[in-house]
């Protein structure tokens, strides 16, 4: 199914966001997720399964004043 | 110092340092790292940005900052409305520890100054959530008066356009605002060198907040120290009570007993 990550389309198995997280090697605690702009708590990403036409936003903490 | 009960307290929490420092800029994470440890600061920015999913051999912030030891503070540079800010401030508390945000939100991009309407916007919506909002503004005091009667935490005035360093620009309005409200004031942009910071703390504000001054000088590490010792002494100045300024001399040496 294809979805779209950080803006870029990406075709992907079905599974869950903490799989598919993992998969990209990022360590889930340091990130924050926006599944179809809505926040995804930590606590969801094993139980959520990712479906087609799905917008991901993953972001973390980088250099800023 | 003999005073280190003067502790500056945001929504509760105590802070013994009042410079908080940014983490963007630097040469590497090590220089980073030198420089935040030079500079005293307990509170440290941070920006929320995408990860690179195609390339993730860089390495990350969190690798080398300590959150055990530092106070994050997310911003929302960048962002542009009201509600982009706000989608990164709820994003920036799933991705750390705390409900404390800077949040700006810029009108223009040469200048960097803030969209006070959408400031005001976002900071409304935010603090209904339960953010500590502490918003980056205009050194106006009307704004600043809005944004604490809305729930802001602290307001932090620019001194000067971000990453000038042309300075306090406008000390009167800082003062005017140290009168207005009663949330701690912290100028935030602006600072260039270690007097500017010393002149915001003499003016009797609670705290300064910068980047570039610190990231962009020659030796970042030297100036990080060089900030520290000037937000103490600003401080230590301010308690103590600055003499008045006169046009005229007074002699600091008795009149009498001159020899003749």
């Amino acid at each position: 199914m294809q979805i779209v990550v950080n803006g870029e389309e990406r075709t992907v198995a079905a599974m869950s966001v903490l799989a598919y997280i993992t998969s990209l090697g990022i360590d889930p605690q340091r990130v924050a997720v926006e599944l179809n702009l809505d926040i995804l708590p930590k606590s969801d990403y094993a139980t959520t399964e990712l479906k087609d036409g799905d917008r991901l936003e993953i972001v973390h903490f980088v250099g800023g004043g | 110092m003999s005073n280190s009960s003067d502790k500056l307290i945001i929504a509760g929490r105590e802070f013994t340092s009042r410079l908080m420092v940014g983490t963007g800029k630097y040469a590497d994470f090590p220089q980073m790292v030198r420089a935040i440890e030079a500079s005293g600061a307990e509170v440290v920015t941070v920006a929320v940005r995408r990860v690179n999913i195609s390339d993730r051999s860089k390495e990350s912030l969190l690798d080398h900052l300590d959150t055990k030891k530092y106070t994050l503070l997310p911003n929302t540079a960048g962002c542009y409305t009201a509600e982009d800010a706000i989608r990164t401030c709820r994003l920036a508390r799933e991705a750390g520890l705390s409900d404390f945000v800077k949040l700006e939100v810029l009108g223009n991009e040469k200048t960097l100054f803030p969209d006070n309407e959408e400031l005001l916007k976002a900071a409304k919506v935010l603090v209904a959530e339960g953010f500590t909002v502490l918003p980056y503004t205009s050194d106006d005091p009307i704004v600043c008066k809005k944004l604490e009667e809305l729930g802001c935490a602290a307001v932090m005035p620019l001194g000067a356009p971000i990453g000038s360093g042309l300075g306090i620009r406008n000390p009167h309005n800082i003062r005017i605002i140290l009168e207005t409200v009663k949330v701690p004031v912290i100028v935030d942009a602006g600072v260039g060198t270690a007097s500017d910071a010393a002149i915001a703390m003499e003016l009797g504000c609670h705290g300064v907040l910068m980047n570039t001054g610190i990231a962009g000088a020659k030796d970042p590490i030297a100036m990080a120290e060089a900030m520290n010792l000037a937000v103490r002494a600003g401080r230590l100045a301010y308690l103590a009570g600055r003499i008045p300024k006169k046009l005229y001399a007074t002699a600091s040496s008795p009149g009498e007993g001159m020899i003749e």
